[in-house]
């Protein structure tokens, strides 16, 4: 019998260890240690052996059969590290092939260049106010001290709705100053950004319809110094730090002294270029300090508040943000267009 | 305004380059937008003089040229001109010349003969005849070059000799002599056969031996008009050649620009409105003196006068319109003598841009550019009764302007009259029936004011903005008409233009007294920021010509702009440097800024759009009245009232638009056309509707979605609907079919949902009606959706409360029901939820079936349902339960069986 035992133990080892699969590896499981099995069937015949060779016997025949399930159990273990092996190797994908893209809309590049200004001057105490863009000639020139002959008044310029030149679509911002100087409390910080509306044939520069943003602070003690610390900032956030920045002296009717703000061109650093005209500064916005005449006409004092007030074009900030060379396109909205922003 | 910076030289002097010079400017408030420097690309190209002329050994037209060009040298130069002679002063490019439009002249050979260089004409030298009248070139057809258009049929023989008859008194002759003339004609010895001629004539490409036709009759050599001839008929015979120099003082090898007036340099500056005074080279000159702290060295006009006559008894001027003429001076000059201006003044008008006429015209013209005040010159013969009224223009009265051109006049015109016609309109453009001709003797000058507000609205009434009317119209200084009027009487005598009478009419109507402001320097430097002292204010101030006294501020007669305190801050700033005002942050009470609830939503709309893969557009908000029936709305719909411009850029730009439909479908349309496979498109954009505050609008702001595309249906764009309306929490959601309004023809009747918060009807969406889209042009699927950006407002919900997590399982159902066709989805689903019994927590639909087993007419409708309690785990009795109850309801309210 031990012989036999031993017997069974070499030759069931060698084939667990042989066993390609588990199915293979059930079926050595059944061969013997199964109800029929080869070692079952050994123990099955100990009740033939003398009671002092039963407890060797015994002990023996355990052990074998504890090697026997060891071996099964690692056998086991074996093959279905393979079989995991076999079957990722089975899954591997080339990971070259495109992804799956989730689509993805994109915003406006035109409204990504404002909400960078929004967001700038949100974070300065700007409120960002909403106005109509059909408006009352009286806001939109009156009010800003663009007496009855003013250029941008001609029918030739401004776009009206009535003969009597009253109502127009606004063909600035500027209105919403006033709107502000009427409804708002002192001190006031806005800025209104928006469409506005100019008579001008559609070219890679001009459309009859652009946005502006205006802005806009009155509080006592305001200064042009003032001015061209805000705007420098803002300048500094649009355009990166130690952006250059200079101011010339301008005219608009609604401010004195006004100004116009250059940046220093991107392109060739100051030395001129045609990006700059040869310039060397780009022109970005329009600003000055309100005129007295438009506080007096708000009902507020210009011996106690002073503001500032600028008005910046966006198509240009966004089209030189994003190097867009031609105005069309921004109306044009093609999908190619609008899905490299 | 275009500034000659020689002509500026001669009231301040500048060293300067252009560059410099520009940004000098622009920093001091006179933006320079331009320079330009007039003989930037020539180089190398001087005086030359023609020694000897042969005709070139290997070719029919060309002369091979020997050219003095100074300094003891020659040239040998090859030219196909035929306007030279020996003798001739001559722009010559040498070796290695350049050309304006930067073409390089390099030595080389022509048919084999050596040429040094190019003789000049006036194109290359980038001028034309109205620089130099005198350079125009007459050509005489010579009979040796004529090439015949029908070789077999020629108009001339080609052994034409000299005395054969060409036509009628026409005959051939052969040049023997050619002699130029003091006055630039040429005296010429002809052979005509039997006999010699000698005419004299303009014609400029006579050379000894050439064969001409003579007119015999009319002692004249005849030009290609004269013989009927096409160029094509004379190939060399051009009006065009090299450009003969008829100069003074022009010493050989002399560098040409000055010659040409190629080394002055234009500055162009953008003029403000508010600065007329700057429309002027003594306006600028004036910025440019006090920019560079330079002396400025005005002119006062002298007038020597004395022409016979008296002024009184020869004109007497009226102003009945004395609110619109705040001033009038006139002067005369008689014994005229019309003729071009000398160079100077030529040069000085072309560099600034004016076009050289005559020297009375140049005159008013030069003294416009120097002082900034437009003056007419007119013919005095035609005012009648030697009287000039200033008047209102009668309504439809007609008058024919200078450029020929009818014009209808209304009351609101001011006209020069005379007593019986109007002559001129006032501040805008001289009349044709008083212009300055050939034989005109004797001259008004009229140096005005005119109110602006008058002249503008007269020249816009007429479309002609001119140059006068656009000066006009700013306001001007009416200090400035009497110097005006001086200086070009002064100009007349200096050119020997004719006699000046004494005396000067000058009616004052409404000359305002000087404007005295208080300087107040601290009030300044506490609006700029500044610690300027009230020295260097002082000083800027009298640098720009305001007298100071104390604080006792005099502002000049021609800064109409500056009337307060601010304007002073801005003169002192420009000239204090705007670059040296310090830079300070706001300081002061801080305020809350933010975005209100409104900029939030759209904020929100804007990211659940672009999480769904939509893309932002912007689209005009201006429309063409033809949308409405190209969106099928009916015709009597009363939403089709629209805002309507009145000066609109064109009909397609000319309404404001109540729907956002027409402006989404046109962006869809040009994807299409542009071939884009697909587009999915939203804009929160505003409609404009009529019955606003004070006579506005209500502009009420509308999302808009619009898509096409391949995976594109219904349910694609109900889902983003429902993404959004779930973003924002509303509440109450609900589909339904179109309402019936009349907006709804837009839409596919059967692929048309509206979407509710409760009662309130958020929006609209779906497919456009096939014809919808057929009539932008597309034969496929466009899908689109309005949602009233108020109502999406509204029904947002509530902030988010946080609701426990279940605890215990949920047991889950499906149940297949058959039911009518007509019976929808939302019907049995509501039905679903009345039968429940509390357990049911969410229903989903998901599967619809119609075909075999199911009957005809009817659908079988799939649901998934899931019942849970939060307090315990359900046992499959009670979810049974529920179940039943859910499929009874069914039954009664919809006639739906279990499948």
């Amino acid at each position: 019998m031990k012989e036999q035992l031993a017997k069974i133990r070499a030759e069931a080892l060698s084939a667990i260890e042989g066993a390609g699969d588990s199915a293979a590896l059930d079926a050595l499981r059944v061969q013997y240690l199964g109800k029929k099995g080869e070692l079952t069937a050994v123990l099955k015949s100990m009740g033939k052996l003398s009671p002092e060779e039963r407890p060797a016997m015994g002990q023996l025949a355990n052990e074998v059969r504890a090697a026997l399930e060891s071996a099964l159990e690692e056998q086991g273990k074996r093959l279905e590290a393979k079989a995991l092996e076999e079957r990722l190797e089975a899954e591997a994908v080339d990971v070259t092939i495109p992804g799956k893209a989730p689509k993805l809309g994109h915003k406006h590049p035109m409204y990504i260049a404002l909400d960078e200004i929004k967001d700038i001057f949100v974070g300065m105490g700007f409120t960002v106010l909403d106005g109509p863009e059909v408006e009352l000639a009286e806001y939109n020139f009156d009010r800003l001290n663009a007496d009855e002959g003013h250029p941008s008044r001609d029918w030739s310029d401004t776009f009206y709705f009535d003969k009597d030149s009253r109502v127009m679509l606004r063909s600035q911002t500027s209105p919403m100053q006033v709107r502000a100087m009427d409804t708002m409390e002192l001190p006031i910080r806005i800025i209104a950004p928006g469409r506005v509306y100019r008579k001008d044939e559609v070219d890679a520069t001009h459309s009859p319809m652009f946005h502006q943003v205006e802005g806009m602070v009155i509080d006592k003690g305001v200064t042009m110094a003032d001015l061209k610390g805000t705007l420098n900032t803002v300048v500094e956030q649009l355009y990166g730090k130690g952006t250059k920045t200079r101011f010339r002296p301008h005219h608009f009717p609604f401010t004195e002294p006004s100004c116009e703000m250059d940046v220093q061109c991107h392109k060739c650093g100051g030395v001129g270029c045609p990006t700059c005209k040869g310039e060397g500064w780009i022109e970005l916005l329009g600003a000055g300090m309100i005129h007295p005449r438009v506080l007096e006409m708000a009902g507020i004092d210009p011996e106690v508040y002073s503001g500032w007030a600028f008005g910046i074009g966006l198509e240009r900030t966004a089209m030189r943000r994003f190097k867009i060379a031609d105005l069309r396109l921004i109306f044009e909205n093609d999908v190619r267009f609008l899905e490299q922003f | 305004m275009n500034l000659s910076r020689k002509w500026l030289e001669e009231f301040v002097h500048v060293d300067a380059s252009d560059k410099d010079f520009a940004e000098a400017m622009t920093l001091s408030g006179s933006k320079v937008e331009l320079t330009h420097d007039l003989g930037e690309e020539i180089d190398k190209i001087v005086a030359g003089r023609i020694l000897s002329m042969e005709r070139h050994p290997d070719s029919d037209h060309m002369w091979v040229c020997q050219v003095d060009v100074g300094g003891g040298k020659s040239v040998q130069i090859c030219t196909g001109a035929w306007n030279i002679h020996v003798g001739d002063l001559v722009p010559v490019a040498l070796d290695g010349a350049t050309l304006p439009g930067g073409k390089k002249i390099e030595k080389g050979k022509l048919r084999g003969v050596e040429s040094n260089g190019m003789m000049c004409g006036l194109y290359e030298l980038g001028l034309d005849e109205r620089d130099f009248p005198y350079a125009a070139i007459t050509p005489a057809a010579l009979l040796n070059d004529y090439h015949p258009l029908d070789k077999d049929k020629p108009s001339i023989p080609a052994d034409i000799q000299p005395g054969d008859k060409v036509f009628g008194p026409v005959v051939c002759a052969k040049v023997l002599e050619c002699a130029i003339q003091p006055d630039f004609t040429f005296h010429t010895c002809l052979d005509t056969g039997d006999a010699t001629a000698c005419p004299d004539t303009a014609c400029a490409n006579l050379h000894e031996g050439d064969l001409v036709a003579y007119n015999t009759k009319t002692d004249t050599i005849c030009t290609l008009a004269d013989l009927r001839a096409e160029q094509a008929e004379f190939p060399h015979c051009i009006p065009d050649g090299i450009f003969v120099l008829h100069e003074e003082g022009v010493e050989l090898g002399d560098d040409i620009k000055p010659v040409i007036n190629a080394d002055d340099h234009v500055v162009e500056f953008e003029i403000t409105p508010n600065r007329p005074d700057c429309l002027s080279v003594i306006g600028l000159a004036r910025e440019v003196s006090a920019t560079y702290d330079a002396p400025l060295r005005l002119h006062e006009p002298v007038v020597r006068g004395g022409a016979n006559g008296v002024l009184p008894d020869l004109l007497d001027v009226e102003t009945p319109a004395a609110d619109l003429v705040p001033r009038y001076t006139a002067r005369m000059v008689r014994n005229v003598k019309i003729g071009p201006s000398p160079k100077w003044m030529r040069e000085r008008l072309r560099s600034m841009g004016v076009r050289p006429i005559n020297n009375i015209v140049d005159i008013t013209n030069y003294v416009m550019l120097e002082y900034g005040q437009p003056m007419h010159a007119f013919d005095y013969r035609y005012v009648k009764g030697g009287k000039i009224i200033v008047r209102r223009a009668q309504e439809g009265e007609e008058l024919t302007t200078l450029d020929g051109k009818v014009r209808k006049l209304t009351a609101n015109h001011l006209v020069i009259a005379d007593e019986h016609r109007a002559v001129g309109l006032a501040g805008i453009m001289g009349g044709e029936n008083s212009e300055i001709v050939a034989d005109t003797t004797d001259v008004v000058f009229e140096s005005a004011c005119f109110d602006g507000t008058c002249i503008r609205k007269g020249a816009l009434a007429l479309g002609m903005r001119t140059e006068a009317s656009a000066k006009f119209e700013k306001g001007l200084d009416p200090l400035n008409t009497l110097p005006a009027v001086q200086r070009a009487c002064e100009l007349v005598e200096m050119l020997g233009a004719g006699q000046v009478v004494d005396g000067v009419i000058d009616i004052l109507n409404h000359v305002p007294q000087p404007r005295v402001l208080c300087l107040e320097p601290e009030k300044i430097n506490a609006l700029l920021g500044t610690e300027i002292s009230a020295d260097e204010m002082v000083s800027i101030l009298k640098k720009l010509d305001f007298q100071v006294e104390g604080n006792q501020v005099t502002v000049p007669s021609w800064r109409g702009d500056v009337v307060g305190m601010a304007d002073l801050a801005e003169e002192v700033a420009r000239f204090h440097g705007y670059n040296n005002i310090p830079v300070t942050l706001m300081r002061g009470q801080t305020t809350r800024g933010g975005y209100s609830e409104e900029q939030k939503l759209e904020q929100t709309l804007g990211a659940v759009c672009r999480s769904c893969g939509y893309d932002e557009i912007i689209t005009y908000s201006f429309i063409s009245p033809t949308c409405y029936d190209k969106i099928l709305w009916p015709a009597d719909y009363f939403a089709r009232k629209s805002f309507k411009i009145l000066n609109p850029l064109g009909e397609d730009t000319s309404i404001m638009r109540t729907t956002v439909l027409p402006s989404m479908l046109e962006i869809l349309t040009r994807n299409w056309n542009y071939r884009n496979k697909a587009a999915r498109l939203y804009e929160l954009g505003r409609i404009y509707l009529p019955g606003g505050e004070d006579g506005l609008a209500n502009e009420a702001k509308v999302l808009s979605l619009g898509a096409y595309g391949a995976d594109m249906d219904f349910f694609t764009l109900k889902g983003v609907i429902e993404a959004l309306l779930k973003e924002i929490r509303a509440v109450d959601v609900h589909f339904e079919g179109p309402t019936g309004a009349p907006s709804d023809a837009s839409y596919h009747p059967g692929r048309c949902a509206t979407v509710w918060s409760g009662s309130d009807c958020i929006g609209i969406f779906g497919q456009i009606h096939p014809l919808v889209a057929q009539n932008y042009g597309v034969d496929g699927e466009l899908y689109c959706a309005e949602l009233s950006f108020d109502e999406l407002m509204r029904a947002q919900g509530p902030d988010p409360e946080y609701v426990p997590l279940p605890k215990f399982p949920a047991v889950t159902r499906d149940i297949a029901v058959v039911c009518d066709e007509k019976v929808t989805v939302g019907v049995l689903e509501s039905a679903i939820r009345t039968g429940a019994h509390g357990l049911l927590k969410e229903v989903s639909l998901f599967d619809i079936y119609r075909g075999k087993g199911v009957p005809e007419g009817k659908k079988s409708v799939a649901f998934n349902l899931v019942l849970r309690a939060d307090d315990r785990s359900l046992t499959a009795e009670e979810a049974d339960a529920d179940v039943k109850s859910i499929l009874e309801a069914l039954e009664q309210e919809c006639g739906a069986v279990l499948r």
